[in-house]
This record gives C-alpha cells, structure tokens and sequence, in this order.
C-alpha cells in the first residue's frame, strides 16, 4: 500500500522534509524492534522534535484515519514497535532532552527519547539516581520503559516503572494534550498514570515524563551463593524473602548460564556449580551490615555450597558482570536464541525451572536460564538455529508452552517484556473473553477508531476464537483445566 | 461475622440493578461515607459480608482477601508473620473494609518512601457495570499483560466497579523503628524534610504539626541507631502514637472546626498563602489544611502551587474536587466503558 501523496507531504510541511522517511533504504531500520523475527516495512517515518508536532501529526493520522506505531529506541522484545500494515510510524528519537532535574522535589523531567541510564548520569550530581534499570537501559528510552513498564534487577526493592513515575504528558490520537498525575505523590480522579504506565502505546503518544529520582545508597554489598542443586537456590529465594529481607537484587543463573557468562566475562564463577544467585544489599554501612550477615546465614542454611562476599567494589562490579553479559553471552553459544519473559510465584521456582527443562528435552532445544529471582521473573533463553528450517517454529512453540505453564501455577505471561504480537496467543490463556473484551473497550475510551498501535497487546476475540496461536496439538488445548471460551 | 463468598449473589444484585436501571450505592462498613461527592444512589449494595483472607504467604509477599474484609484483621494476620500493608491505610476506628480503602485509595505516613496503595495493588476481581465477573492483574509482583486495570481501580471510589477480591503486595516490617523531634517554624520544618529526603537516611516517615517536625527511621537497629545518632534530634518516646493517630486523624488537629482540605503538592512548595491550621505529611508532598476559606480559593491556591485540592471532610461537598475539562471527558468515557448505564456510586466522583 501506498500513502496518499497530500498526507506525505502534509506530514513533511508540519516536521519538516528531512524528518520525514519514506525511501526503502532508510525504512528498514525501522522494519523492527528487538524481537526481530517479525518484521513488517513501514510506508513512512516521522520524526517529530516537538510536543507541537505530535500534536499536529496525530490529529491528521485521526482525520485521515491513519494508523501509527509510536517508536522510541526500539529495544522492545515483544514486537511492540512492529510496524503495522497501511500505517506509519512516529519515532521519538529526536525528543532526547533532559528538560530538567528538580534536585529539591527530586524529580527528573524528560522528553521521551532519553535513554534510561542517562537519567542517573544527568542525576548523579546531585547524589540522586533512577532506580528502574532494565537491561538493555543503556540504549533504552524512557518513553519505550513507559510504553511497557519496564523493570530490572532492582525492581524487588525499588519498584516497577509505575512506581517511579510522578507525571506523563500524553497526546491523545485527537491531538489532545492531557497531563497524567501531578507535581505532588498523587492527582485527582482515575488513576490514568497507572493505566497509560504498560499501555504498550495503545492508548496515547507520551511526549513528556517526570519521574521520581532517590538518594544514592552509600553502600552496596553482593554476595554471590552456588548450589548443588536449582531446587536448593529456588528454596533459599523464598527463604530470603519469608525472613524478612528485601535485597535490592536476586538474581538466578544456572548451570548452563554460569558456564556461558564465564567462557564470555571471565567473572570467576564456579562452573560446577547447579545454579548461582547474586544477592545485592544497599543502605546505610549499618544496615548493609545486618543484612549481609543475616542472607549469609540463610543462604548457608538453605543448602549453599559456597558463599562469596565482594571484597570491594571491583569485585562486586565482577560478580555482575558475568549477570549483565547473559544475553550476549549466550549468544556467542548459539546462532540464534528467543528470549521469554513470564512472571511465577516464587514458590514454584523449581518446579517449573524442571518442567521448562523437560519442554526443552521434548522439543530438542537447549533452554539457559537467568532471572529476576526475587520477583519470580523468568527469562529463559531458547536457543535455535535460524538457519535451520522450522527451528524458529519450534523455538516458538516452546516459548508458548513456558508461558502458558507460568499461567497454570499462578503467574503471567510477561513481566516486564509487554505482549506486543509476541504473546497474543497467550493473552487468550491467562484472560477470559469478557476481560478481553473489556480491555477493548478501555482502549475505544481513548482511542475510539482503533488507530494507536492496532494489533498489539490486546488480541482480538476473533484471534482467540481462531485459536491461531494457542499451539493446539491434535486438537488438544493446552491446560484442559483452564476456564477458555 | 463469618468468612463467606457472596461474589455471585453481589453479581446477581447488578444484574437486577441493570434490569431495573436502578443506581446503587456500595457500602462495606460505611467508615468513609464521607468522603468524595455526594452518592445519588438509594438502593445499598452491601459488601461488608464477601469477607475473609483467601490467600496469604508470607515467602510471597502477597496477601489476597474479600472486599469486606477488615484492614484490622488482615493487619494483624500480616504482625503474625512480621509483615504490613506498607502504605499505611486507616482503619477508621478498626472499621475501614480493604474494599473501601482501596475504592479510596487512602494510604498514610509511609506513602514517600513505601508507595501508594496503588503501588501495592497486585490484582482485583470484579463486577463490571454489564454484571460480568472479572479479574485483571495477578498474584505476582510483575506483571504487564493487558491494561492495569487493577491499579485503575484504586482511587475510583467504586465508580468502575463492584471490587470483590483483592490481592496486594505486602512487605517485612522493619527491625526496628525511632522517631526523632525537632521544634521548628513551617518554613524551616520544611527546608528540614527536604533537605532529609534527599539524603539516604533510612526513612519513613516526615510530618509537621506545626510545632515540631517529626522524623521515622526504620530498618535494621543498628542502622536506625546510627541514622538516629547523626541526626541528632530529640527521641520522641511517643512516636509511634504520633504516626497512629496521623493516620488515623485522631490528633488534635483534625478535630478542631471548619473543612478539612487535602493538598498535594511537589514537597518542597513553599507554604500557601491560605488562612487556616497546616499539618505537613508526606515530607511536605501533602498538607492537611482546616480552613473557613470557600472552595474557589483553596482549589486555585494549589492549583497555582502546580497541585491540586480536594476537600476531604467537608459541609459542602459540590465542589470537593477539580478536574480539567480534557481529563474530565477522558473519565466520562472510562467510566461508560466499565458502567454504560453509571449504575455504581452515581455522584461519589462523577455522574
């Protein structure tokens, strides 16, 4: 399909011409997010550098009835920032400034296109940080953090992004701009902040955040445990928790993770050992003091064979290099791999880490393990081999599987990733047509001719009905014992 | 009263509703009636008796419980297991219903440096205004597929739905916990609390009474004892009452004539020019304020300050809370895509 040649040209008259992309070349980097198995050509791109101009920009998509996917850094895992058929896409690389930090009301104030890590960089001066950290943080941008709440290894502690979050501004598809929440903790009326906060941009363009910076925590302290066995690792995550700590990370590597990151960072891990957790522990010398001794004491009595304490900050920087480099660490042990994303009850840790492990034996792939322990979000690493045919297919399929089994014991299909195309199948497993359609009407509130980021997140009954992605097996649905319309 | 799952006969009570097109006020033990705009609804929809704890372990940190249950009871179940509702929710004279004080979104002295009600809201099961049961959110901390209705739902004074159960996140209580005092004029209380909330003091709390400044620490004993020697103030023995009876409105403050205001501000604002007794919580982020003053000034006051006010306990309740006209048709349109037919809480927060 081919735009209309006046709304090319009216976007360029209200961006200006070199912020406007439409020749193929210059498309495809934008064909795709960081799930890059799906990608889709954009038929334009826009760049608008100010809050005007998406205002402008969104009222012609409503008048010509144009779809738009609003893009950040397009790190996403999820395909959220796919681009979607006939429609266009709406970058926000260009809005990247730091438009103030209030060290007195300890907020930071930001265009969309800022990069996470940036915003402690732009703090630090003031002995203030942003506590959110995903992953990819240093190329990520808050808009994309807002767009699906994401977390990090600091989150058991510090909070999603929703936590951290005091004020959006946000476009709505008329043109509208609307400020969400308050220079205070709170704003009268819905609470739209919760809801825009994980929204996947379905329901608004947000073009300006505020968010709550912290105090710099004086000390830190890591203690890296091994473990003969996952079941005990998993054990000591709820011993930890039941005690009554909340370390600022818990963090789970397995055997096959440890080995990876090792031949990778050289951190000195212990190779043999079943599972590996990296406990962080911050505040006051004092209390990082109490709490040391006390998750020591835990972890040795919950059955670890080895417990290191960092001996000072580059040994501490050491034990979670091997942690931050897991991605592409395993990425040098395979050609290909799918990152998966759910959330579990702690309680099920072990059980599920077998069951994932079985699922893999099942459909001959290798399965590493490294996550947000403390919060129970796992991100397994299928590996694949794209090369090979229906490798990918498979990968899928099994991805599918893992999530659906982290809805069986209680938990969700993503935890900090969004759904974006990649779990709409299983959106139908963990809700009910009546939610769904409830969420459809959520959307229509804001976005009544469905032209904000269409397709993603919610699936469509239709979809469900179809049972398309539900990986149906000779007819036979995955966890009979799920209520399924 | 009995633990009892009245989920289904509280569904069939809006679908008779919905039959009849007869509005109805939801009412769990009534300690809050009254906050927000006056309901126009007559027919009661009780849910004081959908009660009971449905799940709770403490290694999870989840606890999920009835609508009707009391904040009492699940408080005490959590002290057993040394755990709390960390955003601090008044009871209202052991009354408050989790259902109410999460339709209200109250939270207390904690709220900067614990979070919200809002922020420990983990899922919710409910009935729409179209009489479907429904759930959203979850049993676990993180969580983001679909829409955060859960956390919609806080603050939404029942508008967007009959809440049946609810879990939250809950979190250790601390080691150990101090209160420290120190006897200040507002502005210099206030240059204090910023000042304090910036450092990494092991806070938890920072309110002025407008005689003294009072400082919580909490964590490990050794760090408070710590925190507590640096910080030098004065030990109030009888802190933990002060905190009680702030987040309980039992103090002397709030007893005292005239409509209590409730003002959310960026905590350093400086004081507002508004005639009336001004208690600071939140670090300076919310004051209390009793005032004779009429509505218009006190709105426009801390809409200039760049907050906002709502009248909280008051005679008049026509004009308790300000919305802007975008968001206010943005919530008009939420509200009909919950309760097409605005059968819940007609009035409490819109019509």
């Amino acid at each position: 399909m081919t735009l209309p040649l006046d709304f090319i040209q009216h976007c360029q008259t209200l961006v200006g011409v070199d912020n406007v992309i439409a020749d193929q070349a210059s498309l495809r980097v934008y064909e795709c997010d960081a799930l890059s198995a799906y990608r889709h050509l954009p038929e334009l791109v826009v760049l608008p550098e100010t809050v005007a101009q998406v205002q402008a920009l969104l009222k012609l998509c409503s008048e010509h009835r144009m779809p738009l996917v609003a893009r950040g850094a397009g790190t996403g895992l999820a395909g959220g920032a796919l681009p979607v058929e006939g429609g266009i896409v709406l970058g926000l690389s260009k809005m990247k400034r730091v438009l103030a930090i209030d060290p007195l009301n300890r907020t930071a104030t930001l265009q969309p296109g800022v990069r996470n890590l940036a915003i402690s960089e732009a703090a630090k001066a003031h002995g203030l940080y942003y506590a959110p950290d995903p992953s990819s943080q240093i190329a990520c941008s808050i808009g994309g953090n807002i767009a699906e709440n994401a977390g990090g290894v600091h989150c058991l502690k510090y909070g999603l992004t929703v936590h951290n979050v005091l004020q959006l501004k946000l476009v709505t598809i008329d043109g509208e701009l609307l400020v969400l929440g308050g220079s205070g903790l709170d704003a009268p009326g819905y609470d739209l902040l919760a809801l825009a906060i994980g929204s996947e941009g379905l329901l608004g363009v947000v073009v300006e955040i505020t968010v709550r910076l912290l105090p710099l925590q004086p000390q830190t302290q890591v203690l890296l445990a091994a473990f003969a066995s996952v079941e005990h690792a998993g054990a000591a995550v709820a011993a930890i928790i039941a005690d009554g700590l909340l370390p600022a990370g818990l963090e789970l590597m397995d055997n096959a993770a440890i080995r990876a990151t090792e031949a990778f960072v050289h951190a000195g891990y212990p190779v043999d050992a079943a599972a590996i957790l990296l406990c962080e522990l911050d505040g006051l010398p004092e209390q990082v003091e109490a709490d040391s001794a006390r998750a020591e004491s835990i972890l040795q009595s919950n059955g670890a064979v080895e417990i290191r304490k960092a001996s000072d900050d580059s040994e501490r920087k050491r034990f979670w290099a091997g942690r931050k480099a897991a991605f592409p660490a395993v990425g040098r042990i395979a050609s290909d791999y799918y990152c998966m994303d759910g959330t579990i009850p702690r309680k099920h840790l072990a059980a599920v880490l077998k069951q994932i492990a079985e699922l893999a034996e099942q459909y001959q792939l290798s399965v590493v393990n490294v996550f947000h322990a403390g919060d129970g979000n796992l991100h397994p690493l299928i590996l694949y081999d794209g090369s090979r045919a229906d490798d990918f297919q498979k990968a899928e399929t099994l991805g599918g599987k893992i999530l659906e089994l982290c809805v069986a014991v209680g938990g969700t299909i993503t935890g900090e990733h969004g759904v974006g195309i990649e779990k709409l199948g299983q959106m139908c497993v963990q809700f009910q047509a009546a939610e769904l359609q409830q969420f459809h009407r959520l959307k229509h509130a804001f976005d009544p001719h469905g032209l904000l980021n269409p397709g993603k997140a919610i699936p469509t009954l239709h979809r469900c009905a179809e049972l398309g992605r539900m990986h149906v097996h000779h007819g036979q649905l995955p966890h009979p014992e799920l209520e399924r319309f | 009263m009995r633990d009892q799952d009245l989920s289904e006969p509280i569904r069939q009570q809006v679908l008779e509703a919905i039959a009849a097109r007869r509005p109805l006020r939801i009412v769990g033990n009534d300690s809050k009636a009254f906050y927000g705009g006056d309901c126009e609804a007559t027919a009661r929809l009780e849910t004081a008796g959908h009660s009971g704890i449905i799940d709770y372990e403490p290694s999870e940190l989840v606890l999920t419980a009835r609508a009707g249950t009391t904040l009492a009871r699940i408080a005490s179940l959590l002290a057993q297991h040394k755990q709390m509702l960390a955003f601090e929710p008044p009871s209202f004279g052991g009354q408050a219903t989790l259902g109410g004080s999460i339709a209200c979104g109250f939270s207390g002295p904690r709220r900067p440096f614990a979070g919200s009600a809002r922020d420990f809201m983990l899922g919710c099961k409910v009935v729409n205004g179209n009489g479907e049961l429904l759930n959203f959110g979850g049993r676990v901390m993180k969580n983001v597929a679909g829409f955060d209705v859960s956390r919609l739902m806080v603050g939404a004074l029942g508008s967007l739905g009959v809440l049946l159960d609810i879990s939250l996140r809950v979190l250790p209580m601390p080691e150990a916990e101090l209160t420290l005092a120190y006897s200040l004029p507002a502005d210099a209380a206030l240059t204090m609390m910023t000042a304090l909330a910036a450092r990494p003091w092991p806070l938890s709390a920072l309110a002025y009474d407008g005689q003294q400044l009072r400082v919580r620490l909490s964590g490990a004993a050794a760090a408070v004892q710590a925190a507590a020697r640096q910080l030098d103030g004065e030990v109030d023995l009888y802190g933990d009452t002060f905190w009680l009876e702030l987040r309980e409105q039992q103090l002397a403050f709030f007893q005292q004539p005239g409509d209590l205001w409730r003002i959310s501000l960026a905590p350093a604002t400086p004081p507002l020019a508004l005639i009336g007794d001004c208690l600071l919580d939140w670090g300076g982020a919310l004051r209390w304020l009793k005032t004779a003053q009429p509505a218009d000034s006190v709105h426009a006051a801390a809409a200039q300050a760049g907050g906002h006010a709502i009248c909280f306990r008051g005679a008049d309740k026509t004009d308790w809370i300000r919305l802007d006209p975008a968001l206010l048709a943005l919530q008009q349109n939420i509200r009909s895509a919950f309760d097409p037919l605005k059968l819940f809480n007609p009035g409490r927060l819109q019509r």
